[in-house]
């Protein structure tokens, strides 16, 4: 090997900048995080009680936490429904030599909502849920279907899964993309075996296109449910958490503790529990990544 | 002759049917597969594509027309909106969106490369646990961080500037940066440093004269993405800055909500013009986006 790349020194200097700023802004902030959940402190005030576990006890009593876990994990279910069940569904059928032509358009229009921010999402989702102005009762009400039609957003009952369906809105269509992606490497001549063999696009499906796209639907299942977890934006845009707490999230959850009741060290609380959950599911998503470290 | 001769041709007859008659009943079933197929995508793509340009065009209704007339085409084409909306607050907070967002993309793509650099081509000890520790800001959800980075920023006297923004969000898009640019280079032909370092060129010329400009594809695709990331990106922007004139633009937008409360037509004109963006260099650079999502698989 060439003695240039074998300096340390030198490979350190090019690195070491990056990792800085990782070690300042990523890691750092984890460990105090974990700190700060061990006392009793506001945002103005330097003065910091220290309550051991208390808040993880507390927490752990506390009906909003779960009302947040429940909302969660129906983010977790929904999106594994619809982004990679129903967009692995979607992409097969583009995959499919009879509509292949098609799937430019259907594939860039599918995937656009995915480039716009949450944010705005979020907002223009709350107009469209709107009773009085909003399309979708006005659509309710063109199919005949009015008593349908309610405050898709004010209603406790229904708002989270008002909340819940955005999403699916927005992300389905990228996960649709990374499985089209996965599905162009599968060989040709599996799929010319299966059509010898006289077998169905329904049986080509489960016997060709899922097994050889396995380790892309395990790693884009991961990454849906770690996203599921890490859902904030749209939540606090469209309902901050309401009607009532009908639709808090860990997410938002945190941010009320921290920012409306200045309470930090229970909000870090929420934080750690956060830091679990996803980093649970990073491992298992490393693990799987490892099986197939092509994916 | 005709008796004898009739099953023959019938016989041929038949023959010539049963493989077209078959076909033709696939071909019906492929025709129905297809339409089926087509009518339920193009009901989705509607779905997707109609409160796009329900909030594009909305955006140049004025208020009444905005309440009786949902469905239809503006009355009057009001392009008034979208001015009323970009001094309402709008060009503030898309030049404070422009501003962070080109620095952020800007250093997140020097430093990263330079890291990518030096863990696809240097062989040292310690070299995986350092790609392991990095790689491993992948997966941390920035929540977790929130209030600590709160009170670092406020510590560091840097809570509501611009670097409050930049300085976090270079933090955790350069992980996944250096994660795709990393596998790029290494697939990167060696022969050409090889010679360039026989000839006297050291590591720094090697990075600028070869890396780089043989990386540009996969720099491209980090720009963009980063580049959308951070012009998406809420939570931190909503806690890090307080200021309206320091804002960008999804969190300007919520503010814009409750200052244009019943002005639905300029609100929506905000939303458009913040969308626009992204969505026409989605557009343009489809090819380099799809690229880098795919290469990392990991949602923004």
């Amino acid at each position: 090997m060439i003695k240039t790349f074998q300096n340390r020194r030198t490979a350190v200097l090019y690195i070491v900048p990056a990792l800085l700023f990782i070690l300042l802004f990523v890691f750092l902030p984890i460990i105090l995080n974990l700190y700060n959940s061990l006392f009793r402190w506001n945002s103005f005030d330097a003065e910091r009680t220290f309550v051991g576990l208390e808040y993880y006890g507390r927490l752990f009593k506390d009906p909003v936490f779960f009302t947040a876990l429940k909302n969660n994990s129906l983010y977790a279910i929904a999106s594994l429904v619809f982004q990679v069940g129903a967009g692995l569904i979607i992409a097969a059928i583009l995959e499919d030599k009879l509509i292949r032509k098609f799937q430019p358009f259907f594939r860039t229009v599918f995937f656009l909502p995915s480039v716009i921010s949450i944010a705005v999402v979020g907002l223009v989702w709350q107009l469209l849920y709107n009773p009085e102005v909003g399309l979708v009762n006005g659509v309710l009400k063109a199919i005949g279907q009015e008593e349908w039609a309610r405050s898709w957003l004010g209603d406790s009952d229904v708002a989270i899964y008002a909340v819940v369906a955005v999403s699916q809105w927005q992300y389905t269509g990228y996960m649709v993309m990374l499985f089209l992606i996965a599905m162009q490497k599968i060989p040709n001549e599996y799929y010319e075996a299966a059509m010898i063999d006289g077998a169905s696009k329904i049986k080509t499906f489960f016997h060709v296109t899922v097994p050889q796209i396995k380790e892309m639907i395990l790693v884009g299942s991961v990454i849906t449910v770690i996203g599921a977890f890490k859902v904030f934006d749209e939540v606090y845009v469209m309902t901050s958490g309401g009607p009532g707490r009908s639709t808090e999230v860990l997410g938002t959850m945190l941010y009320r503790s921290a920012f409306r009741n200045d309470e930090m060290g229970y909000a870090s609380t929420i934080g750690t529990i956060v830091f679990v959950i996803t980093l649970t599911l990073s491992l298992i998503q490393m693990k799987l990544g490892k099986s197939g470290q092509e994916v | 002759m005709t008796i004898k001769n009739s099953p023959i041709v019938q016989s041929n007859h038949v023959i010539e049917i049963r493989p077209s008659g078959q076909k033709n009943s696939t071909k019906i079933k492929d025709r129905i597969f297809q339409t089926v197929v087509l009518i339920w995508f193009s009901l989705f793509a509607l779905v997707i594509i109609y409160p796009i340009i329900w909030l594009g065009l909305s955006g140049l209704k004025s208020n009444s027309d905005f309440f009786l007339n949902t469905w239809k085409l503006p009355e009057e084409w009001i392009w008034s909106n979208y001015q009323a909306a970009w001094d309402a607050g709008i060009g503030q907070f898309f030049f404070n969106s422009v501003f962070v967002t080109l620095v952020s993309v800007l250093v997140v793509l020097v430093l990263g490369s330079m890291a990518a650099y030096g863990l696809s081509r240097f062989q040292f000890k310690g070299q995986n646990l350092l790609l392991v520790l990095i790689l491993s800001g992948l997966m941390l959800a920035p929540q977790v961080s929130l209030i600590p980075l709160y009170k670092l920023l406020q510590g560091l006297g840097l809570y509501n500037t611009y670097w409050a923004m930049i300085l976090p969000y270079v933090a955790f898009q350069l992980p996944f940066s250096i994660f795709l640019m990393r596998s790029y280079f290494l697939s990167i032909p060696r022969e050409l440093e090889e010679s360039a370092i026989i000839d006297g060129c050291n590591s720094w010329k090697v990075y600028r004269h070869i890396i780089v400009p043989m990386g540009k594809p996969i720099i491209t695709s980090c720009a963009l993405l980063t580049g959308m990331n951070v012009w998406n990106e809420f939570m931190f922007a909503l806690v890090f800055v307080e200021d309206s004139s320091l804002r960008t633009i999804p969190v300007g937008l919520m503010n814009l909500r409750s200052q244009l409360n019943t002005n639905f037509g300029i609100q929506l004109a905000g939303l458009a013009i913040s969308a626009l963006p992204m969505i026409i260099a989605y557009i343009l650079f489809q090819k380099q986006f799809v690229r880098g999502l795919t290469a990392g698989s990991v949602k923004g």
